[in-house]
């Protein structure tokens, strides 16, 4: 028999109008895509002239007060150092970006799977959530010095700061997302005759897709804040690393110009994300 | 828009005795002794007690009562999809004991896969059972046709208005082509004017096939305008009231739904539903939200 119908017989939305917006927050997967692209030329073209503004203004402003370069350099120094010493950066460039990929990898996994047992036996739940919470609540990047000095300057120790920041935040969102219960789904499957597998692969998977994205999402930016700050505290090497370098040696073009590079990394997979999100969860909203 | 066209009169349902008795026919659902308690917190709901019907194969048969009188706990013990507390339900003399492949199930909502398209959706039935869709596509595509839904494959379901998506869940039923169509309150969530058309259709469609169809409703006049008979459940406890024969001409058109002899029936019918509640002030609430 079907146990999780549970004799209930499942209540039905009404009428399929227009939700013209589900309930936008951080936890919801409208928040993250209701910022859509420009819809028109016109739009395109605003935001371009705007960030022409602001930077060539910065510019402007920067020369005619005659700051110095070590309290703030000008835009066109800081491109210029990008473009310029970009083959200094990019080695730490894959230093980074390897521990997050690594670090990111192994906790999103564990995230995701932690989440399908907790959902599926609420006894895990209880006895797991303290330690999520502990997690969750502790900057990671503390860690990494005691890591460091069990395990040396490697990679290891960031790896797993990293895999500690994003695994609660997949696994929560994930969470979440198997959470959903649709009742009348389950039934559906149910009544074709469907093995429990088969409602999990083709019912609630789907359905928890949408949140497990958003999770994935926020466990990648979480991850990366993690990748710097790791390195800042105990790296010889990687983008973390660089900005102490060239701040402490005042080289603020080059310090702004990794700013610059971080920031683009964080655009990137926000973007990566939003398309995935409109690839594979766009039927939610 | 769906058109029936009036052709040769027929006498109700196919073949059934103008009294509404199922004569030297197969029976296709015997309902036993069914009784079904729910426990909650606060006591025991008594959802049906000891009822018991026989459907004969090919009727169109509409369960008819207030909210609350175990229409829809009965269709769901039709479906195998929950248990029964005592009784049993049997399909061509085999009892029920879960979901069976001669049933198909159309819900209150057309309970679409949100995240597949219609094609994707009326495969879902075929993924799930492990059939080979492919030597049924010419099928479907013909019920998609019937029902209007050419062209609307790639669709996703919020693209689709209530009754188009309403009408693919009728498609993905009978693609598989059930013995038995168990439908709950299928068309409640509708307007009035798709709610007429649904019915037509469902009209046509039950002509054309001639599948079984147990049809629950809170709709009286929906009811009447459907069935061979009607059974009238009260509740608290469910019981079965009373069963009407509808001998109205067919196929059945809306404007028959006027008729003095319509009318007649659907006061006749709410008479006895109200009958069966009287004394019972929590049903007499729900009587008059009866349509």
């Amino acid at each position: 028999m079907a146990s999780e119908l549970r004799e209930t017989i499942p209540t039905f939305n009404q009428p399929q109008g227009n939700e013209a917006s589900a309930d936008v927050d951080i936890t919801n997967w409208s928040a993250l895509t209701s910022t859509a692209f420009a819809k028109s030329w016109g739009e395109a073209a605003a935001i371009v002239v705007l960030a022409v503004v602001v930077i060539g203004g910065l510019e402007i402003l920067l020369r005619l007060a005659n700051v110095p370069a070590y309290t703030m350099p000008r835009p066109s120094e800081v491109g210029s150092a990008l473009l310029g010493n970009f083959s200094l950066f990019a080695p730490h460039l894959v230093a980074t970006l390897q521990v997050l990929a690594i670090g990111y990898a192994i906790g999103a996994v564990i995230g995701i799977v932690l989440a399908g047992v907790i959902t599926q036996f609420p006894f895990a739940e209880k006895i797991i959530t303290p330690y999520i919470l502990l997690l969750v609540t502790t900057p990671m990047i503390a860690l990494v010095p005691l890591l460091v000095q069990k395990m040396g300057f490697g990679p290891a120790p960031r790896i797993i700061a990293v895999s500690l920041a994003v695994g609660p935040m997949v696994m929560i969102n994930s969470a979440t997302g198997f959470r959903r219960t649709d009742l009348a789904k389950i039934a559906l499957a149910r009544s074709y005759g469907a093995s429990t597998m088969q409602i999990f692969r083709k019912v609630r998977f789907p359905l928890a897709l949408p949140m497990i994205i958003v999770g994935l999402m926020v466990g990648a930016i979480f991850g990366m804040l993690t990748a710097v700050g790791a390195e800042i505290v105990g790296s010889g090497e990687g983008l973390g690393n660089r900005l102490m370098f060239y701040s402490s040696r005042i080289q603020m073009a080059n310090f702004w110009a990794v700013i610059v590079i971080l920031a683009t990394m964080g655009i990137l997979i926000y973007v990566f994300f939003y398309w995935v999100g409109k690839r594979w969860a766009s039927w939610q909203a | 828009m769906v058109e029936t066209k009036p052709q040769e009169l027929m006498t109700s349902g196919n073949g059934v005795g103008t009294l509404g008795v199922p004569g030297e026919r197969q029976i296709m659902m015997s309902v036993q002794h069914v009784t079904k308690h729910y426990k909650t917190g606060t006591g025991t709901v008594h959802a049906l007690e000891d009822l018991s019907l026989e459907i004969p194969k090919g009727e169109f048969l509409c369960i008819l009562g207030p909210s609350g009188c175990g229409k829809s706990t009965l269709l769901w013990g039709m479906s195998g999809l929950h248990d029964l507390t005592a009784g049993q339900i049997t399909i061509n003399g085999t009892p029920v004991t879960g979901p069976r492949p001669e049933i198909g199930m159309i819900f209150q909502d057309a309970n679409l896969l949100p995240w597949r398209d219609l094609w994707q959706n009326i495969q879902f039935p075929f993924e799930i059972k492990k059939i080979d869709f492919n030597p049924y596509e010419g099928r479907v595509k013909r019920l998609l046709d019937d029902v209007g839904l050419t062209g609307f494959e790639k669709k996703m379901p919020r693209e689709l208005s209530g009754g188009m998506q309403q009408r693919a869940s009728i498609v993905r039923c009978l693609s598989y082509d059930p013995d038995v169509i168990l439908m709950d309150e299928p068309f409640g969530a509708l307007d009035a004017f798709t709610r007429d058309e649904m019915n037509l259709l469902i009209q046509k469609i039950w002509m054309e096939t001639g599948k079984t169809i147990v049809f629950v409703t809170h709709n009286v006049s929906e009811a009447i305008f459907l069935a061979d008979r009607v059974v009238v459940l009260t509740p608290r406890p469910g019981r079965l009231a009373h069963i009407f024969p509808v001998d109205l001409p067919r196929p059945r058109t809306i404007d028959m739904t006027f008729s003095p002899e319509f009318i007649e029936m659907i006061l006749k019918v709410k008479a006895t539903i109200e009958r069966g509640v009287q004394g019972n002030t929590a049903a007499m609430a729900d009587v008059l939200h009866l349509g």
